[in-house]
């Protein structure tokens, strides 16, 4: 999922400062799950939005926002109400915020959280980071554990001498990667092929990274494999 | 540095680093301290991440007053391109030793804001840096001559640079074994001498040793002049894998004694490294001028 954090809601004013009616738009996917955008936190900026002396004309939390024709499905469904505002304030990442944008041309539309990063859940509220989508997984190589996502420095040759008891030197709360992906590797019996990869370890192509990237394939038709 | 190490010899070198403005005279001066005393003088590259002026600049000024510079080259604020092109400017100017480092990370220093490269790192720039010295880059992209082939590196133009090439290692790294690992890459890598983190405790730094065996290139122990018991404080607090014991501290608490005190204990702490290792790496932080009386005091200048 995505990981996102609320704006200030001295931001979010900042960009309502034109708009007397909103409407708002939180999605029930990663954005429920970060408590940024569930269908509490958009009840909760209704009230923080109305309290600042706005009128809110409605509000809609899609299953997962970033679905650009279910988005534009659910808000036709509300379209007097989303005519009836001056703004779109969306509570989800930057994606939901341009799903509805596609779907609403002639609306300002504004985010009203920051996206952080894609993400793991361990228990509720506990959010880290896993993948930097590099377009060229590597986590084979290093014991399940991607260096490129968590050493800050992305090294793909070991570690710095930065670190100390094992904690990174730019965040001491968290480990090193690079001695989680040597225990692990010692568990699971491939210590020696991370070693080995660890030397023999080429450069990163960023070509693949470039952005704006896409995925455009002919999809499986009902039915068929 | 090549000579000093093929001479068999104890080899010192020094540390400079260039000021945050674009007057070099003070670290010149600075530098004049190790003339005739050591194989040569690093000048950090934006150390600490603290915005200030080039290490390629900083070499040029010691290689004009006639002293040996290496050049520290780190993949923090430069990728793959930029870091060959800053190699074969060095070779342009003369300045072939260079002291590889992947570097501090960006918010460490005072643009905690900026941007991070990290396109490379230290092993991969050892390589890339070898490779310019066999007359190739790291080029590779499409044939667009041979459909379905690869360019892999473009020949440079004319004679190829010869680097003599460093690396950097910290001894006292809990866990250490990670820094064995890849400190043996960096030699595979090309490396050809290895300077290291500030060392206080020789017992300690014997253990790496005898963890590291027998590596074909000298290691030269860290020496960071200490210089009172509040930078000792900071350094066990904020420099990773470096421990400054007590006594060190005490030592230091008088001001009136506290110069001479450094110096001993530096001397000293240069004598009782000198059989377990093939040098030392001088980083006396603007102490510059207490330099020659430890190394006379260690008793290891030739």
């Amino acid at each position: 999922m995505i990981a996102s954090k609320k704006k200030p809601l001295e931001e979010i004013l900042g960009y309502l400062q034109d708009a007397q009616s909103v409407f708002i738009v939180g999605c029930g996917d990663c954005a429920t799950q970060c408590e940024t955008g569930g269908e509490t936190e958009v009840a909760q900026m209704k009230q923080a939005l109305e309290a600042a002396g706005k009128t809110v004309t409605g509000t809609a939390v899609p299953d997962v926002t970033c679905n650009i024709l279910d988005t534009a499905r659910l808000l036709r469904k509300q379209k007097e109400a989303v005519a009836a505002a001056e703004a779109i304030l969306v509570l989800s990442c930057g994606t939901g915020v341009q799903s509805v944008a596609e779907s609403q041309e002639s609306k300002p539309v504004y985010p009203g959280v920051d996206s952080l990063f894609s993400a793991v859940t361990a228990r509720k509220g506990q959010i880290y980071e896993r993948c930097v989508c590099c377009s060229d997984c590597v986590v084979g190589d290093y014991a399940g554990i991607c260096p490129m996502a968590r050493c800050p420095k992305g090294q793909l040759h070991g570690p710095c001498g930065g670190y100390d008891d094992g904690k990174c030197e730019v965040d001491r709360n968290q480990s090193c990667v690079w001695t989680l992906i040597l225990e692990r590797a010692e568990k699971t019996g491939q210590l020696e092929r991370v070693l080995e990869h660890m030397g023999a370890a080429g450069v990163k192509d960023y070509q693949a990274n470039r952005h704006p990237a896409e995925l455009v394939f002919e999809p499986r038709r009902a039915g068929r494999l | 540095m090549r000579e000093a190490i093929a001479s068999g010899r104890f080899i010192i070198t020094g540390e400079v680093a260039p000021p945050k403005g674009c007057h070099l005279e003070h670290m010149v001066e600075e530098a004049e301290h190790y003339r005739g005393l050591v194989a040569g003088v690093n000048v950090t590259d934006i150390q600490s991440s603290v915005m200030r002026a080039g290490s390629l600049v900083g070499c040029l000024k010691l290689k004009e007053a006639g002293l040996p510079p290496v050049l520290q080259v780190t993949c923090r604020d430069r990728n793959r391109l930029s870091l060959q092109s800053e190699l074969l400017s060095a070779c342009a100017l003369g300045i072939t030793d260079v002291l590889c480092l992947t570097g501090d990370y960006t918010t460490l220093g005072d643009h905690p804001q900026a941007k991070p490269v990290f396109d490379l790192d230290s092993v991969s720039l050892l390589r890339a840096a070898k490779r310019l010295t066999t007359g190739k880059d790291m080029a590779f992209y499409p044939d667009r001559k041979n459909p379905g082939q690869f360019i892999d590196g473009e020949t440079l133009d004319g004679d190829p640079p010869d680097f003599c090439l460093g690396c950097v290692v910290n001894p006292g790294a809990v866990p250490v074994e990670p820094q064995i690992y890849k400190l043996l890459k960096k030699i595979e890598a090309g490396a050809e001498f290895c300077q290291t983190q500030a060392v206080y405790e020789p017992g300690k730094f014997e253990e790496f040793m005898t963890k590291l065996g027998e590596v074909p290139i000298p290691i030269l122990a860290g020496i960071v002049v200490l210089k009172s018991p509040m930078m000792a404080r900071y350094m066990n607090e904020n420099v990773a894998g470096v421990t400054v014991p007590q006594w060190m501290m005490e030592e230091l608490a008088d001001k009136e004694t506290r110069v001479a005190k450094s110096i001993a204990m530096s001397a000293k702490l240069v004598s009782e490294l000198k059989p377990m290792c093939q040098g030392v790496h001088m980083m006396p932080l603007g102490w510059d001028k207490h330099v020659p009386t430890i190394l006379q005091q260690a008793g290891v200048l030739q």
